[in-house]
């Protein structure tokens, strides 16, 4: 079984971190992992991609083939639409629809909508509209974990949130559980 | 029990260093090389890994600690191998003591960089080992097994990696951690002083090593065929992270064998007997063809050679499994057509960043010459070169903003002014504003001073409380020399000291100086986390 991921946002939005819960989650299930990340000058809000494969086998290449993304997890609409031509044909799309508007000349939203909406597979949410009506506005990114979680299938949503409490443990207490309830908001969004 | 951590390209490489029993890493931040050495410093304290000015700095300390008979790191990304090249080169002819390796982090496709340049021809051209990791736990490995390396030859080696691997995520099993050397200075004097004399006895120890490089390569655990099945039509040779772009096309399945190279020189004798195996041969290889061009001259002209050169794979940027894929035949019909309606969103300066401040300075005053010049330089203020400001000319290498301005100020252009940050100009401004200064060009120079190395993340700045005293001490008349806050509300300040300094026939040094933004509120987070 394997299970190729592409994590997309605006540099600052927190797509590393979902990079990391997944993947500490893939350790403790002895599950290989391979995740090619973006670093230096695109962090600068511009727009960032993380490559995140698992797989029961070995893993070669860091980079997944265009035409063979299982899912797209987008932080924002525009930035999960920029890699649709790596989503194979029963690939899925994860985002949220909350623009995340840094450039001039960004798409008029109703047709960034209709375009998202016309994939045969899409789940969308305004996560952070949800994350501030929680306050929990700095755990969108987790709420947005949430959502995806049944569609990973190859980790289980429960081994997920036992990944938050490991990953955000060195915050405290407080910080765990509000990111424990934010995946459980995007976990419940979506049935 | 097997311990297994989950480790970038980077930290593999770093903690196969420690476990090598390093004492020292040298280098200079720059992506995307920079994540080896802050592993290092945060993860063992035991080994001595404070930033270097430059990329040169580096090289050399660690190979006075080499000379001292301890192993050392050095890092860097690809462009600061030009930096370092005087001397890495000569140390191929010193030969190392302890063991040495220089690490050299290349971005084909130019993600973080101003050029796509391929290490490994300094490597060749150096006359000493190359190791190029396919994997993060390769890349583990290979450190203890280039320090043996280095050791045995008594030769610096080269490891070469490449962007997709540095910051490529994976699981590695790690090994028991050897001790440190202990000191023990080399005591053969024409080993290291490179008179002529020496130099030319020192140069033909190289060159008669040359056959025991080219063994070790050909015997190396990282070179290794896939088994023999008989003649095939198109056979491989994968190169370091190529490897996995072709394992990703199964090749086994497409029965393409295939010759990993991992360690160089090249190994010739697996080379020939692959191509007494296949009709063709296809060379991957992720950066320039290197490889390519040499097996080319292994096989002779009439040779079936495929890659870069020929076509077959594209002639810059970097491999994927979809270009590798390609060239062995391979294509998945593409499930979802290119969305229209994407727009680029490039990198951007940072909302309340000083550099901003600067620019619109900058633009205001430079709006009132007809022909002012803005010669920029590296870090997060290139950015200055895209909208909204649009403010800079230039952009070529670490320090050329100085000594570009000083060039076209001797051929006429007023105002000539130059834009750099703090960390850049130690790297490499300084010794040119001497020479402005002693030829008393007519330029203005602005530091822009943000207390940080900030485009690599907001590592420490070599000359950090230090600006004013260095350039006084180059010569700079202090009245000239003008320390400013980069904040909006100080415009008109700001805008009436370029002026005035323009106006001054001679070096003038403004100062804007004000914390990175990012690099603030970092520091303002972990005194919160620790008042909690």
């Amino acid at each position: 079984m394997k299970k190729d991921i592409i994590l997309a946002g605006v540099g600052g939005q927190g797509i590393l971190t979902i990079a990391t819960i997944i993947g500490d989650a893939a350790a403790v299930a002895g599950i290989s992992l391979k995740q090619a990340e973006v670093h230096g000058m695109s962090q600068r809000g511009g727009d960032v991609q993380s490559n995140l494969r698992l797989s029961t086998d070995e893993i070669h290449s860091d980079l997944i083939k265009e035409g063979a993304a299982d899912l797209i997890i987008s932080m924002e609409p525009m930035e999960a639409l920029r890699y649709v031509t790596y989503l194979n044909n029963d690939g899925r799309v994860v985002t949220s629809t909350n623009p995340f508007k840094n450039i001039p000349n960004y798409p008029d939203e109703a047709t960034l909508m209709q375009k998202l909406n016309a994939l045969p597979n899409v789940a969308t949410l305004a996560i952070e509209d949800v994350a501030k009506e929680n306050n929990m506005p700095k755990s969108a990114n987790v709420i947005l974990l949430g959502m995806a979680a049944r569609y990973i299938e190859i980790l289980t949503p429960q081994q997920l949130r036992q990944s938050i409490a490991r990953v955000f443990a060195s915050k405290g207490a407080k910080v765990v559980e509000m990111n424990q309830a934010a995946f459980d908001l995007g976990l419940n969004a979506v049935k | 029990m097997i311990e297994r951590k989950l480790l970038l390209g980077d930290e593999a490489i770093a903690l196969g260093a420690v476990h090598a029993g390093i004492s020292g890493v040298y280098a200079y931040p720059g992506t995307p090389s920079t994540e080896i050495t802050e592993f290092i410093q945060a993860n063992a304290p035991e080994v001595r890994s404070r930033w270097c000015t430059n990329e040169k700095t580096a090289m050399e300390a660690a190979l006075g600690m080499s000379y001292a008979g301890k192993r050392a790191l050095v890092c860097m990304k690809h462009v600061g191998m030009n930096v370092a090249a005087d001397a890495f080169v000569n140390s191929g002819i010193t030969g190392v003591n302890g063991g040495l390796v220089v690490l050299a982090a290349d971005d084909p496709s130019m993600h973080s960089s101003q050029n796509e340049q391929d290490s490994r021809f300094y490597g060749k051209f150096t006359m000493i080992p190359i190791l190029e990791p396919s994997n993060q736990q390769e890349a583990y490995e290979m450190m203890k097994y280039a320090y043996e390396l280095s050791e045995q030859l008594n030769l610096p080696v080269l490891m070469r990696i490449v962007t997709r691997l540095a910051h490529s995520r994976a699981g590695v099993e790690i090994k028991t951690p050897l001790k440190q050397n202990a000191l023990n200075p080399d005591n053969e004097r024409t080993h290291w002083v490179l008179l002529p004399g020496n130099a030319r006895r020192q140069y033909a120890l190289l060159v008669e090593k040359q056959p025991r490089l080219l063994a070790s390569s050909e015997a190396s655990p990282y070179n290794k065929a896939s088994k023999s099945a008989g003649k095939a039509p198109l056979g491989v040779i994968a190169c370091g992270i190529a490897y996995n772009y072709v394992m990703e096309n199964n090749p086994p399945q497409l029965g393409v064998p295939v010759l990993k190279v991992s360690q160089y020189p090249i190994p010739e004798a697996a080379i020939k007997a692959l191509s007494q195996e296949c009709d063709s041969l296809l060379v991957a290889e992720d950066g320039q063809p290197l490889v390519e061009e040499q097996v080319k001259g292994l096989l002779g002209a009439d040779y079936n050679l495929k890659g870069r050169l020929t076509g077959d794979l594209p002639r810059m940027g970097e491999l994927t499994p979809d270009c590798v894929g390609a060239a062995l035949g391979v294509t998945i019909p593409q499930a979802f057509a290119t969305a229209q309606n994407v727009m680029p969103r490039p990198p951007a300066l940072c909302q309340g960043c000083g550099h901003r401040d600067v620019y619109d300075a900058l633009n205001r005053v430079a709006a009132e010459y007809a022909d002012a010049r803005i010669f920029g330089d590296i870090g997060c203020y290139t950015l200055g070169a895209l909208p909204p400001f649009r403010a800079i000319d230039s952009c070529v290498d670490m320090g050329a903003s100085i000594t570009m301005a000083k060039g076209a100020a001797d051929a006429g252009v007023f105002p000539a002014i130059a834009v750099i940050g703090d960390s850049t100009f130690t790297h490499s401004g300084m010794t040119g504003l001497l020479d402005a200064v002693n030829d008393n060009a007519n330029i203005t120079v602005m530091i822009s001073d943000n207390l940080t190395t900030a485009m690599t993340g907001g590592q420490d700045s070599a000359g950090t409380n230090k600006f004013e005293a260095i350039c006084h001490g180059l010569g700079v008349a202090p009245e000239h020399v003008r320390v400013v806050v980069p904040l909006p509300k100080n415009m008109e300040e700001i805008t009436r000291i370029i002026r005035e300094e323009i106006e001054y026939k001679g070096v003038s040094v403004i100062i804007p100086r004000r914390e990175c933004v990012q690099t603030l509120n970092r520091k303002l987070r972990q005194k919160k986390a620790q008042q909690q």
